[in-house]
C-alpha cells in the first residue's frame, strides 16, 4: 500500500507543501502534482536529462529522486530560470544559435547550462562537453547548444544564469 | 528586406526554452483517463482465451478490445492488413491486442497484470533468409511484400565489356529514432460528436484519414491537431495512426477524454524502426574506372504489415547504385514479410541503407583497380546531362562535382592521408588513423508520381486588420518548418518576417499540404507558399497598397481587400510541372523533380588496444540549391549527421528469439551524446532549382545518408579492414582483426 507523506520545500522561489505517495519520484510530483510541466520525461531512468532540475543550486535528474528527499529544499525548475525581464542570457543565445529544434531536451540543456555557467566561468568546451553528456538531444548534434553554452560564458559577467537577476 | 537566406529566429524559440510550450503529456484533461497497451508476448500465434483476475476490482478500469471497435478493424496505409488491436492472429511481439484505462497511469499498468492471455503459439518467421526459404507463408505466396526492378542497357554485356567485376555484401541493422518525446496522443469527443486527436505527430492528415474507417465517421466529425511535437525523424510520420486509433477507441469507449503517452521502453520495443537490409554488389569497371555494369539486390526486412515499406524501398532502390553514371544498371529490391514489429519510416527513408552499400562499393572498386578512390568517383559522378538508371536526364541543379571539390580542399584529403599513412607505419603508435570519403544524392520530395497523387494545398490568409497567417498543414517537428516557411512568405510579400503568423496544424483550420516528410516542406509546400504570396501581394496592390509597407497601410488595404469579409484566402495546389515524366509501371522516368547533393570526409582514430573509434573531424559540403535559412540549414546538417555516426558506428539493436528489440532502453541503446561529436566544418552549396521556392531544394535528409559510408572508408584506411556491416563496433572490429590475422 502506498504510504503518503507530506512535505515542504520551496520551488521557484514559493514556499510549497504537497502530500505524495513515498513511491513517488520528484518528476511525477513536479510535473502531475505541481503541474509544472516544463521539466520533461524523456526515459524515466536517469540516462537522458530532460528532466534536470536544480536541488539546492545542485543539477539533478528528477526522475532518478525521491519526492520526499524535496523535504526542506530549494528546487528551481525552467518555469523559474526566466528572469524579470524575460529570457535569461543564456536562453536568449539558445534562441540566437538556433540551440534549439524540437525542444524536447531544451528545459533539460538549460538547467544543466545554468548549473555549470553557476559553477565555472572558465569553462573550455571539452569542459562544456563533459558537462552536458548527461543530456541527450537528438536533434541538433550538440554543437549549437555548447555555442550557447560558451557564448554565455562571455557574455555575462559573473552573475549571470542565477535563478534570480535581481 | 530579405528574409531569405537571413538566420532569422526560430519562431517558437522562446516557448520552447521557457517550458511553456505545450508537448501532449503537457496538457491538462479535466477527467482524464490515461491509457495503457496489452501486447502480445509470442511472435506469432493465435489467441485462444483472454482472462481478466476476478479478484481484481475492474470496476474503475475501462477496457476496449477490437470488437469495440465500431467501424473496421485496420490501421489505413498503403494496404489495410494491420489490426488496429489483433482479433485472433499475432503476427508480430507487441502486437496490440487490447487497451486500458484508468485515471492514475500506475494503476493503468497494475491492472494490465492482472490480465492473462492464452495463446497457441506456431513457429515465427524471424529473418529475412527463413522467410524466402517460404517454408512458413506469411505474406502472398512468397513472403515478399513488394518487389521493384529498375533496368538500364544490357548488364550481361556490361559484364563482357569489364576489365574487372568486384562482387560484395553489405548489412545494415534496424535503427531507433530515439526522438526525445516518446510517442504520445490524446483523444476526446466534443459535444457536437467531434472525435478529437491531440498528439506528437508529423502528419495530420494521414491520422485523420486513418480515423474514418476505424470510426465509421464522416471526415468533418474528425479534427486532428499538432501539439507541440518532440522531434519525429519519420518515428512519428505512420505510427501515430495505431496510437490514436488506440486512444480514440477507449475514449469513445469510457465517454472520456484519454491521454495514451508511451514510455521509453515500449516505445522502443513496439513502434517502428528504420527497415534492416542486406545490399549486394557485382559491378564492372574498366582499367581505367569508368562504371559498365552495376547489378544490386535490395532486401530489406519490413516486419509483419505492409505498413510504408513499399516506399521505403522504392526510395532506397533509386540510391541504390550511388550518385555515379553507368551505361548499364540492374537493381532489383524485394522487402519481406517477417514475424517482427513492423519497420517504418526513418530519416532518409531507405537511402541511407543502399547508399551505404554503394559508396564502400566505390572503395572496394578502388581497392581492387589500385586506383585513388577521389579519382574513381570524379570519373562516374553524375554531371549536368547524366542519365541516372532510371533513364532521368539531369537537366540542371547537380552539385555533385561542386561538394566533392569542397571537402577536398576543405579538409586536405590527400596531405592528411599521407601522413595517417606514415603514422600507421610506425609501430610504437597506440593508435591507427584513417581518413575516408564519400558522395551521395538525395531525392527531393516524394517519389515519382507522388506529388501529382497528393495534390498538396497551401496558403495564406489576410485577415481585414491585416494579419497574415499562413495555412499549412507542414508540422514543426524541430526542423524549423514555421520559420522557414514564414521567411519563403516575408520575402515574397516583401514584409518583416515578424509580420508572418504560422496556424497550428489542426485538419480544422489547415488544407492538406501533404505529410511532413521526404524533405518536400521547404521545396515543395514552401513552393506552393510562395506563389500564393505573389497573388496576395497582388491583391494588395490592387487594394492601394505601396513599399515599402508599413503596418498601418497593410491593414488599410488588407480592409479594402477583403471588403465585407473577416478575411480572405490565397490558396494554391501543387502542380505538376510540365516536363517531368514517370512510368510506374516500368520505373523509368524522372524519379525525382530534382536532387540534393553532399560530400564528405571523415577523420577518425581507432585505439590499437579497445578498437574504439573516435571521429575527430568531420568535413562536408552539401548543395541545397538555397539555404532559406542557413543556420537552420546547418542545424539540419549537424544534427543528421549525429544520428549517421550513431548509425555507424554505436546504434545496436539487440533483438532477441521473438524478434523484439532487447535492449529497449537509453541505457544501452547508444546514441550519440556531446562527446562523441568531432570537429565539424560546413558548407553549404547552393546548386539553384529553377522550380523550387528562391531555389531551395531540400536538406533534412541528405546529412543522414552520407556520414556511415565515409566511417566505413576511413576505417578501411586506418586499418584495412573493409567492415561491410553496421555499426561497426570495437568488437566486431576486434573480430575482423582476429579473422585478418588468421587468414
Ligand atoms: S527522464 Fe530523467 S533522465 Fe530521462
Ligand atoms: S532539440 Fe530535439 S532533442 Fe534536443
Amino acid at each position: 500500500m502506498s504510504l503518503e507523506k507530506e512535505i515542504h520545500f520551496r520551488v521557484n522561489g514559493n514556499l510549497t507543501s504537497v502530500e505524495v505517495p513515498v513511491t513517488m519520484n520528484a518528476l511525477a510530483m513536479i510535473r502531475d502534482r505541481l503541474k509544472l510541466t516544463g521539466t520533461k520525461r524523456g526515459c524515466e531512468e536517469g540516462e537522458c536529462g530532460s528532466c534536470t532540475i536544480l536541488v539546492d543550486g545542485v543539477s539533478v535528474n528528477a526522475c532518478l529522486m525521491f519526492a520526499v528527499d524535496c523535504d526542506g529544499r530549494d528546487l528551481t525548475t525552467i518555469e523559474g530560470i526566466r528572469t524579470a525581464e524575460g529570457l535569461s542570457p543564456l536562453q536568449k543565445l539558445f534562441v540566437e544559435e538556433w540551440a534549439v529544434q524540437c525542444g524536447f531536451c531544451t528545459p533539460g540543456m538549460v538547467m544543466q547550462g545554468t548549473y555549470l555557467l553557476s559553477q565555472n566561468r572558465e569553462m573550455s568546451v571539452e569542459d562544456i562537453k563533459r558537462g552536458i553528456e548527461g543530456n541527450l538531444c537528438r536533434c541538433t548534434g550538440y554543437k549549437k547548444v555548447i555555442a550557447a553554452i560558451a557564448g554565455a560564458l562571455h557574455a555575462t559577467p559573473r552573475r549571470g544564469e542565477e535563478k534570480e537577476d535581481s | 528586406m530579405s528574409s531569405v537566406g537571413e538566420s532569422s529566429r526560430r519562431k517558437e524559440g522562446p516557448e520552447k526554452l521557457t517550458g511553456v510550450a505545450k508537448y501532449v503529456d503537457d496538457y491538462h484533461l479535466p477527467n482524464c483517463l490515461q491509457g495503457v497497451t496489452l501486447r502480445s508476448s509470442i511472435a506469432r500465434g493465435v489467441i485462444k482465451e483472454i482472462r481478466f483476475d476476478p479478484s481484481y476490482d475492474w470496476d474503475s478500469v475501462v477496457v476496449a478490445t477490437a470488437k469495440d471497435i465500431p467501424g473496421e478493424n485496420y490501421v489505413y496505409l498503403i494496404e489495410v492488413d494491420q489490426p488496429l488491436l489483433v482479433d485472433r492472429e499475432v503476427h508480430h511481439a507487441e502486437e496490440p491486442i487490447l487497451v486500458l484505462g484508468h485515471k492514475d497511469r500506475a494503476k493503468a499498468y497494475e491492472a494490465l497484470s492482472h490480465i492473462e492471455v492464452e495463446y497457441e503459439p506456431w513457429d515465427p518467421v524471424l529473418t529475412m533468409e527463413e522467410a524466402l526459404v517460404g517454408k512458413r507463408i506469411l505474406y502472398g505466396d512468397d513472403n515478399v511484400f513488394k518487389r521493384f526492378e529498375i533496368s538500364k542497357g544490357d548488364v550481361e554485356q556490361g559484364f563482357k565489356d569489364a576489365d574487372v567485376i568486384v562482387s560484395k555484401e553489405y548489412r545494415v541493422p534496424h535503427q531507433e529514432q530515439a526522438y526525445l518525446e516518446n510517442n504520445g496522443m490524446a483523444a476526446w469527443e466534443e459535444d457536437d460528436g467531434t472525435l478529437v486527436l491531440m498528439g506528437s505527430i508529423q502528419c495530420p492528415f494521414y491520422v485523420h484519414k486513418a480515423m474514418l474507417p476505424l470510426f465509421a465517421r464522416e471526415p468533418e466529425k474528425v479534427r486532428v491537431i499538432q501539439a507541440t511535437t518532440g522531434g519525429g525523424f519519420g518515428g512519428k510520420e505512420e505510427y501515430p495512426n495505431m496510437i490514436a486509433g488506440h486512444a480514440a477507441l477507449l475514449a469513445l469507449k469510457a465517454k472520456r477524454p484519454v491521454k495514451m503517452i508511451y514510455d521509453r521502453h515500449e516505445d522502443m520495443r513496439a513502434t517502428t524502426k528504420r527497415h534492416p537490409a542486406r545490399v549486394r554488389h557485382r559491378t564492372g569497371v574498366t582499367k581505367d574506372g569508368a562504371l559498365v555494369a552495376q547489378d544490386i539486390d535490395v532486401l530489406m526486412d519490413g516486419g509483419a504489415y505492409v505498413t510504408l515499406s513499399p516506399v521505403v524501398l522504392s526510395r532506397g532502390i533509386l540510391h541504390a547504385s550511388g550518385p555515379y553514371e553507368c551505361p548499364n544498371v540492374r537493381i532489383v529490391g524485394r522487402v519481406i514479410a517477417t514475424n517482427t514489429p513492423p519497420n517504418g519510416a526513418f530519416r532518409g527513408f531507405g537511402a541511407p541503407q543502399t547508399l551505404f552499400a554503394a559508396e564502400l562499393q566505390m572503395e572496394a572498386i578502388a581497392s581492387r583497380l589500385k586506383m585513388d578512390p577521389v579519382s574513381l568517383r570524379q570519373t562516374n559522378l553524375f554531371r549536368i546531362g547524366s542519365i541516372t538508371a532510371t533513364g532521368q536526364t539531369l537537366r540542371e541543379s547537380v552539385g555533385a562535382e561542386n561538394v566533392l571539390d569542397r571537402v577536398l580542399s576543405r579538409s586536405k584529403f590527400r596531405q592528411k592521408k599521407s601522413q595517417h599513412a606514415r603514422w600507421n607505419g610506425s609501430k610504437t603508435k597506440p593508435t591507427w588513423r584513417g581518413i575516408g570519403l564519400a558522395t551521395v544524392f538525395h531525392g527531393d520530395g516524394f517519389t515519382g508520381s507522388g506529388e501529382v497523387f497528393l495534390r498538396s494545398r497551401a496558403g495564406i490568409e489576410l485577415v481585414h486588420d491585416g494579419t497574415l497567417r499562413i495555412d499549412a498543414a507542414s508540422t514543426e517537428i524541430g526542423q524549423g518548418t514555421t520559420s522557414i516557411l514564414a521567411q519563403i512568405v516575408a520575402d515574397a510579400l516583401d514584409v518583416p518576417y515578424d509580420w508572418i503568423d504560422v496556424e497550428t496544424p489542426d485538419t480544422s483550420k489547415v488544407p492538406n499540404s501533404g505529410p511532413t516528410v521526404a524533405s518536400r516542406t521547404c521545396m515543395v509546400v514552401g513552393g506552393l507558399l510562395h506563389k500564393a504570396a505573389k497573388k496576395l501581394k497582388k491583391a494588395l496592390v490592387q487594394a492601394g497598397a505601396n513599399w515599402p509597407l508599413t503596418r498601418e497601410a497593410l491593414a488599410t488595404s488588407a480592409a479594402r481587400a477583403c471588403g465585407k469579409k473577416r478575411s480572405i484566402d490565397f490558396v494554391e495546389q501543387y502542380r505538376k510541372p510540365g516536363d517531368v515524366t514517370w512510368d510506374e509501371e516500368t520505373y523509368r522516368g524522372d524519379a525525382y523533380g530534382v536532387y540534393s547533393y553532399a560530400a564528405m570526409v571523415v577523420d577518425l582514430e581507432i585505439d590499437k588496444t579497445t578498437y574504439e573509434v573516435t571521429v575527430r573531424d568531420v568535413i562536408t559540403a552539401q548543395d541545397v540549391g538555397k539555404a532559406i535559412n542557413p543556420l537552420l540549414v546547418e542545424g539540419q546538417i549537424i544534427g543528421g549527421t549525429a544520428q549517421a555516426l550513431g548509425y555507424a558506428l554505436l546504434e545496436n539493436t539487440v533483438v532477441d528469439d521473438r524478434g523484439v528489440m532487447q535492449n529497449a532502453q537509453l541505457t544501452n541503446y547508444i546514441i550519440p551524446t556531446a562527446l562523441d561529436m568531432p570537429t565539424m566544418d560546413v558548407t553549404i552549396v547552393e546548386e539553384p532549382y529553377s522550380k523550387g521556392p528562391f531555389g531551395a531544394k531540400g536538406v533534412g535528409e541528405l546529412p543522414m545518408d552520407i556520414p556511415a559510408p565515409a566511417v566505413a572508408a576511413a576505417i578501411y584506411d586506418a586499418t584495412g579492414l573493409f567492415m561491410a556491416e553496421l555499426p561497426i563496433l570495437p568488437e566486431r572490429l576486434c573480430q575482423a582483426l582476429h579473422d585478418s590475422a588468421q587468414s
